[in-house]
């Protein structure tokens, strides 16, 4: 088997052991994934030079006895994330040229830690979307069905991990963007608690909800990952002084006499039938290890999705403002004058569900509906807080599914944004509480991938995924890979 | 009709703090456009602002000096619209809760000592100019400005005229440059302030529609544009008319307001809290070595200078109008030993200087200490007034020291009684007509005849006799 298509970990033993050169494997994964991008279009762009310039530095340093962490690695970054003298395009027309002057923190970090990016991942734009359909550069296609969506916002991260063109990516999530896609596509991702990783050089959609974390194949992938990505950042106010830790500390850990919640109100008659026996099929191998399966309430939680499209639009609203024609990014043709200038930039720079997120945000701002909507939702958020804190004082983790359904068709929600939404349903609460929450691949549905989530209390990330790794030595789920063409 | 005025003032004020409020640019006024701005300044995509901790210690200053309320937790919120020299789309603010509250300050018109109470003091970021005049057809943007510590000091609709409010911007102008917090300086912009006029009919509770006007950036145009807009306003409602609620611009060069727009245009600003930033927790450990480093404020300083140096109430409250003349002031008491002496230099030359050069203190080319050593040669008799004054105009152009001075310009009072007799016999001599009416004259009529006889030997003494010994001699030989 390719080396290409392995894990991190392997990929990164391989290094280690000089088994293979940096230039050798990320020559390797640049041909695959350039090769697999003009299917599923999981990149909107390469950085096939640059990376083999660091990558010949990288063995360099290995030969002078570096040991960094991931040192030679070739990973991805979501098109999100700034990346100094490359194009940073956050899945929008208004971004296509624009290059940054600086690295994002966890850019930065990761680079630190020795791994190379050779690219960025496609999404949808500004991180608004569940399907990866929302992409100015194209939708993103499943790869173990290019009918279907990967999921999104971190859409082209997911895929192109699932595809093997990289063996992990960073990605953001915002209201279930790195987890739906990973349930979607077979992939492991895990969205850190708030603040866990720093938000500086990472365009924001909702900043409040945002947080950076990363998708590969396997836990174990994401606990080495998440350990180079996390940081307390003095660049970012919201930045935990908790910082990063050794995520790999519980992967050998049983779950023996572990606590699961399993809320009442995640196992309703939305969530598809074939969905829910897969959760609890998943759900009865943790039990079968000593692990508590306990039914508990989050008795707010119906209210999350409400909440959550009034609290992100009113952010994003605000956060979208400085994309307005004049300093940076598209600006229209021959404006006739300022408001001209600001219309026309505007209308002509982004895309439908931008623009109605904007609109949407800008409305529950408005003076006289600022205390029926946004205020509103905001005390939702405490009440939903509240229920993740009294639950993890009965329950170690809280695990259900991470999506109502599989991938679905392409274009088969585009004219429903509000049957879109749903697909958040069980992520959402995770950021609006700002705990950590992850998806593993659970098993299959009609030939899909489907998702486990698991929500763990507050800077508990590694506990979450020694459970997963767990998960993982007993189930192959996670190491099925889709037959893709090159 | 009585009407009655009703006037709030609203005040921008720059702290002089070295970085900006949210990112590590200068805030150096008068540098090339653009060149302090940095990626926060221009509002790049995913950069994120950082608070300036001195900022958060002048404003708690400012709160102290007005024995207000210091918030120990304050939040900053996001002020929503479009503009081009706004580059984030909307201003860092304190809407909902305030760094400082419920403060107030006393203000003296003529013997009359009003409070203004200060409703709210809350920090956020300058935005940035929009040029319209160096570019045709376009507009440049300069963010050198973009994002430098503002206080906005909001009082309550305190003041009943003009007068009033221009005492009252003196003095929030004073605390500030007291407490070091902000330079002042009103052309550069440091110091801004708009106001809210209203009138009513005096006697009655309810308020009038107000109007706020902008761009009155010197304390003259305070006056000016508060008493057009209040004349403005009476005229309108005698007319039949009512006063619409609106925001107007004062021209200077025309003395009047003009309309910039009305209530129903105004922006809904959409304020929020802004998620990128934490609430500001200020501890009791900082408060409490704030208010340690907290310099003496007018009030306690005209206090001290009553009691030390003898000055009457109404020196000390002009002296200590502004921080550096008060020190200047101090200097040159002490170094003189004369306190009311040196009240009265201050408040006559020294301002007289102050206004015709419309400049400050620290440009005056007389230090404290050469003050201090003329007015010792005034109080040792070296000098008199006329002699004093000439001096004092030489030493505006020269640095040569006060004895040079006296030398040069031959001042040296001649206090020699035997020099001033013989100039006394020679007047008197020179005018036995005058001498003999004097003699005849009643008593009460003879106290002022004396003034020809003293002008006289001034006269011809060059003006350098001392005054009170030409009087007691001319006296004596006059009434032999």
């Amino acid at each position: 088997m390719s080396l290409s298509t392995q894990t991190l970990k392997s990929q990164l033993q391989a290094l280690s052991s000089k088994s293979v050169s940096s230039v050798e494997l990320v020559q390797e994964q640049i041909t695959r994934a350039k090769a697999l991008n003009a299917d599923n279009n999981a990149f909107i762009s390469f950085n096939a030079d640059g990376a083999i310039e660091q990558a010949k530095q990288a063995d360099q340093a290995r030969a002078d006895g570096s040991t960094q962490p991931l040192l030679g690695a070739p990973i991805a970054h979501k098109d999100l994330f700034c990346t100094q003298g490359q194009v940073t395009t956050c899945g929008s027309k208004i971004l296509q040229n624009f290059v940054a002057p600086y690295n994002a923190t966890v850019v930065e970090n990761l680079t630190q830690a020795g791994a190379i990016s050779i690219g960025k991942t496609n999404m949808d734009e500004f991180a608004m979307g569940s399907s990866n359909e929302n992409s100015a550069f194209g939708a993103v296609k499943n790869p173990w069905d290019l009918d279907r969506v990967p999921g999104g916002s971190s859409g082209g991260s997911a895929a192109a991990v699932a595809a093997g063109m990289v063996a992990a990516a960073t990605a953001t999530d915002t209201g279930g963007s790195i987890r739906q896609p990973a349930a979607f596509t077979g992939t492991s991702g895990i969205k850190p608690t708030y603040g866990r990783c720093s938000r500086y050089g990472m365009i924001a959609y909702a900043s409040s909800l945002d947080q950076a974390g990363p998708i590969a194949q396997t836990a174990e992938d994401l606990a080495i990952m998440l350990g180079a990505m996390a940081s307390h950042d003095p660049k970012d106010s919201t930045s935990a002084t908790e910082g990063t830790e050794d995520f790999t500390r519980d992967l050998g850990r049983s779950v023996e006499g572990l606590r699961i919640g399993l809320p009442r109100q995640f196992f309703t008659e939305q969530l598809d039938d074939a969905v829910a026996s897969t959760t609890h099929q998943a759900l009865a191998e943790l039990e079968k290890r000593g692990a508590v399966l306990v039914d508990i309430d989050l008795a707010n939680i119906d209210l999350s999705l409400p909440a959550y499209y009034v609290i992100a639009p009113a952010e994003a609203s605000a956060n979208l403002s400085r994309f307005d024609g004049v300093r940076f990014g598209y600006r229209c043709e021959n404006p006739k004058d300022l408001n001209d200038l600001y219309e026309r930039s505007r209308s002509e720079g982004f895309g439908e569900e931008v623009k109605r997120r904007i609109l949407v945000g800008t409305y529950a701002l408005s003076a006289s509906f600022f205390d029926a909507y946004y205020v509103k939702a905001q005390q939702i958020r405490r009440l939903i807080k509240n229920d993740f804190v009294a639950a993890f004082e009965q329950v170690d983790l809280i695990a259900g599914p991470t999506t109502p359904t599989p991938a679905f068709k392409l274009g088969e929600k585009t004219d429903d944004p509000s049957d879109m939404y749903l697909q958040d349903v069980y992520t959402i609460s995770a950021n609006l509480a700002g705990i950590p929450g992850l998806s593993i691949p659970a098993g299959q549905v009609a030939g899909m991938p489907v998702g486990l989530q698991l929500l763990g209390n507050y800077f508990d990330e590694a506990r979450m995924l020694g459970v997963a790794h767990q998960f993982q030595q007993i189930t192959d789920w996670h190491s099925r890979r889709p037959e893709v063409s090159l | 009709m009585m009407w009655e005025t009703v006037i709030g003032l609203e005040i921008h004020t720059q702290l002089a703090t070295e970085s900006k409020i949210f990112s590590g640019s200068s805030t150096e006024f008068g540098q090339s456009p653009n060149t302090q701005a940095n990626a926060v300044d221009l509002g790049l995509p995913g950069i994120l602002p950082v608070p300036n901790q001195k900022a958060f210690e002048y404003a708690a200053m400012f709160g102290m000096a007005i024995g207000a309320t210091i918030n120990q937790r304050s939040t900053f919120d996001r002020k929503n619209y479009f503009y081009p020299d706004l580059p984030k789309g909307y201003q860092t603010t304190q809407l909902f809760h305030p760094i400082v509250e419920h403060g107030q300050v006393e203000i003296r018109i003529d013997d009359t000592v009003r409070t203004i109470g200060v409703t709210r003091a809350h920090l956020e970021e300058d935005a940035g100019k929009s040029l319209h005049e160096d570019f045709d057809g376009m507009t440049g943007i300069d963010l050198n400005r973009a994002g430098t510590p503002l206080i906005e000091i909001v009082s309550e609709p305190d003041m009943r005229s003009a007068k009033e409010a221009v005492a009252y911007l003196k003095k929030i102008h004073a605390i500030v440059r007291y407490l070091g917090i902000c330079d002042g300086n009103m052309a550069e912009g440091s110091f801004r302030c708009d106001a809210n006029v209203s009138v009513r009919i005096k006697g009655t509770e309810a308020f009038g529609n107000r109007v706020e006007v902008k761009n009155i950036n010197s304390f003259k145009f305070v006056e000016k544009a508060i008493n057009h807009e209040v004349e403005r306003q009476i005229e309108r409602i005698e007319d039949g008319g009512t006063v619409v609620q609106e925001t107007r611009l004062y021209d200077p060069d025309r003395d009047e307001t003009r309309s910039m727009r009305s209530k129903e245009e105004a922006n809904d600003y959409r304020y929020f809290p802004c998620p990128d930033l934490l609430p500001v927790e200020l501890s009791d450990e900082f408060l409490a070595q704030v208010r340690e480093r907290l310099p003496e404020l007018p009030e306690a300083k005209a206090k001290r200078l009553i009691e030390q140096f003898g000055i009457t109430d109404y020196d000390a409250a002009v002296v200590t109008s502004d921080r550096a003349l008060a020190e200047y002031f101090e200097r040159a008491a002490e170094h003189s030993g004369s306190g009311k002496l040196a009240a009265n230099w201050v408040l006559g030359a020294v301002s007289q200087w102050l206004n015709d050069s419309d400049s400050n203190i620290e440009a005056c080319p007389v230090s404290a200490e050469r003050l201090g050593d003329l007015i010792q040669r005034i109080s040792d008799d070296t000098l008199n007034s006329k002699g004093a004054k000439a001096v004092w105009e030489a030493m505006l152009t020269s640095d040569a020291s006060v004895d040079e001075l006296i030398e040069s310009l031959g001042l040296k009072q001649v206090t020699d009684t035997g020099a001033i007799e013989a100039v006394v016999e020679q007047v008197m001599a020179d005018n036995a007509g005058q001498v003999e009416a004097y003699r005849a004259a009643e008593p009460d009529k003879q106290g002022k005849m004396v003034g020809f006889f003293v002008g006289q030997v001034m006269k011809a003494s060059g003006g350098k006799a001392n005054p009170q010994a030409v009087n007691q001699i001319l006296r004596s030989k006059l009434g032999g």
